[in-house]
């Protein structure tokens, strides 16, 4: 079926499930009250909003006054990293991290906050010795990312989160552990005291829930201030009237992760036969980001002598959906800084791949990809002038 | 950001891709650690009355590319405004033109078109100096062009 649409830039975004659009409907004309008002509207509305806290809490093992509604990680990630530390204290991060969390030190540097941003080792994994080094008296906030958008490395944040609670045991200022879990709402262990987390972002749009939406978990005394004004709506730490439809996407997109968590043998099985068969074809070629701690939809190449933009827009024409880490394609012109961070040999991050599987992906489709994907690699390298 | 139809039509099939084994002068533009490279190959009619090297004649042109979309189309298009003109002419081409040819490139994908116009001039500064007669040129000799164009 060669016209059939393929996609696998699930990391980039998901599509809606069928069942969390059904959910939302009745959200739009019918119950559009402002879940803040207290006649009937509003009441119906705040209902709902309280079934999906209820749902997410749940899903995080957290008390659902613990949970802050956001417009997405972005919003999560800039209120974590602007409205914990003060001028003076210490934030540490990762040099691997979303920009929203890496944009928004720079900010907090700027306003007095010392940020480090701690390396990674080749396979894209942050080293616990080297984070507890870098602790002092002033360190505040800790925000490592859990699972990379990019690469897909897992970060071993359960043993970060327990290193961090053995250290506030005798410090006179707590340190707060905040993690980006973006990427691994689908996939990894996500109760908050099993983690150790204080804080965690969550994005509804990535777990097949509507775009412009997110959480942001806070636990009970974490201190944070708001970084929009304007409402006493989420504890006055999130105001702004509350995005109902939006709300009950999220809701019920964290329900079905539950569910559908008995399929990620199934994703993993596909990424590992596409991996080993790409490696098979096409000479040249390598996989990025450890194999073992990696997200299980996750597949990330580079092919060498190729560019990632061409490489994908060839794709594309012939209906299949992925993305690069080639400095061509980022605006910037910048590698990607992510593959700049594992030492990646430059002319590698320029030929990189990054497909991301979904739950709606079937066999057929990688085979289609395997099929394809040679040729293209071949074209490009016969029309470069390094050989 | 969305490339013109053009680009894509160079793209998906570039025009005088490939290498010419007896080429009079290759030109090679980019840098390894950016990962943008071009390589365009000259086939150089020597017109024997003539005294200007500049009135030789481009009789063939091939370009190899390593890089994004933008960069191999510009190449492909660069080197169809090539053929068949005097290396006089053949050096004016500028960015501009290649710009214009492909109707328009996003402003991050100018820089490529740049690769493409400095390649070709290059060749052509090589071609002079293979035939002896580059110090003829000052302004060619002393052509000076960036190493790296992602800045
Ligand atoms: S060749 Fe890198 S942006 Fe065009």
């Amino acid at each position: 079926m060669p016209n059939q649409k393929i996609y696998f830039d699930h990391s980039a975004t998901a599509p809606v499930d069928p069942e969390v659009f059904k959910a939302m409907a009745p959200f739009f004309s019918e119950i559009f009250g402002n879940a803040s008002s207290i006649h009937g509207f509003g009441q119906a509305a705040q209902t709902a909003v309280d079934e999906a806290r209820e749902a997410v809490a749940e899903f995080l093992g957290a008390k659902t006054n613990e949970v802050i509604f956001t417009s997405g990680a972005t919003e999560s990630d800039n209120l974590v990293i602007l409205g914990l530390a003060k001028p003076g204290e210490q934030i540490i991060t990762s040099k691997i991290e979303h920009p929203a969390i890496l944009e928004a030190c720079r900010e907090m540097e700027k306003r007095g906050a010392e940020v480090t941003y701690l390396g990674v080792d080749a396979q894209g994994l942050v080293s616990l010795a080297e984070l507890q080094k870098a602790i002092k008296a002033e360190t505040r906030l800790v925000s490592i990312m859990y699972v990379n958008n990019e690469i897909g490395t897992i970060q071993p944040i359960a043993k970060i989160g327990e290193m961090i609670k053995e250290l506030n045991q005798t410090r006179k200022e707590k340190i707060y552990f905040h993690t980006d879990a973006v990427q691994a709402a689908n996939y990894c262990e996500m109760n908050v005291n099993k983690l150790g987390v204080d804080l965690m972002s969550l994005s509804a749009h990535k777990i097949y829930g509507p775009k412009g939406i997110g959480a942001l978990y806070r636990r009970s005394g974490t201190p944070l201030k708001p970084i929009q004004f304007g409402g006493h709506q989420e504890a006055g730490l999130r105001p702004g009237t509350l995005n109902v439809p939006g709300i009950i996407g999220l809701g019920k997109a964290v329900e079905l992760i539950s569910q559908d968590k008995k399929n990620l043998g199934e994703i993993r099985k596909l990424r590992d036969y596409l991996i080993e068969e790409i490696l098979k074809i096409i000479p040249k070629a390598q996989v990025n980001g450890d194999l073992k701690n990696r997200a299980p939809n996750n597949a990330h190449f580079s092919f060498y002598g190729v560019e990632g933009e061409s490489l994908l827009l060839l794709l594309d024409q012939r209906g299949i959906a992925v993305s690069t880490g080639s400095a061509c394609s980022s605006g910037s012109l910048e590698p990607s800084h992510v593959l700049m961070a594992l030492g990646l040999n430059p002319l590698l991050a320029h030929g990189s791949l990054r497909i991301t599987l979904g739950k709606f992906n079937t066999k057929k489709e990688i085979d289609r990809l395997i099929e394809v994907l040679p040729g293209i690699v071949e074209k490009l390298r016969k029309m470069s002038p390094l050989k | 950001m969305q490339y013109s139809a053009e680009v894509m039509k160079h793209f998906t099939n570039p025009h005088n891709q490939g290498q010419i084994s007896d080429a009079d002068a290759i030109g090679e533009v980019g840098n390894p650690l950016c990962g943008d490279m071009m390589k365009i190959y000259l086939k150089v009619d020597r017109l024997p009355l003539a005294a200007d090297r500049l009135e030789d004649k481009i009789v063939d042109i091939k370009f190899e590319t390593l890089g994004c979309a933008a960069a191999i189309a510009c190449s492909s298009i660069l080197t169809d405004m090539a053929k068949g003109k005097n290396l006089k002419d053949a050096f004016k081409i500028e960015k501009s033109d290649i710009v214009k040819g492909l109707g328009d490139l996003p402003p991050v994908k100018v820089h490529c078109s740049i690769l493409a116009s400095d390649g070709l001039k290059l060749a052509i500064k090589e071609y002079l100096e293979k035939q002896g007669v580059l110090d003829q040129y000052p302004e060619i000799k002393n052509l000076s062009l960036p190493e790296c164009f992602h800045e």
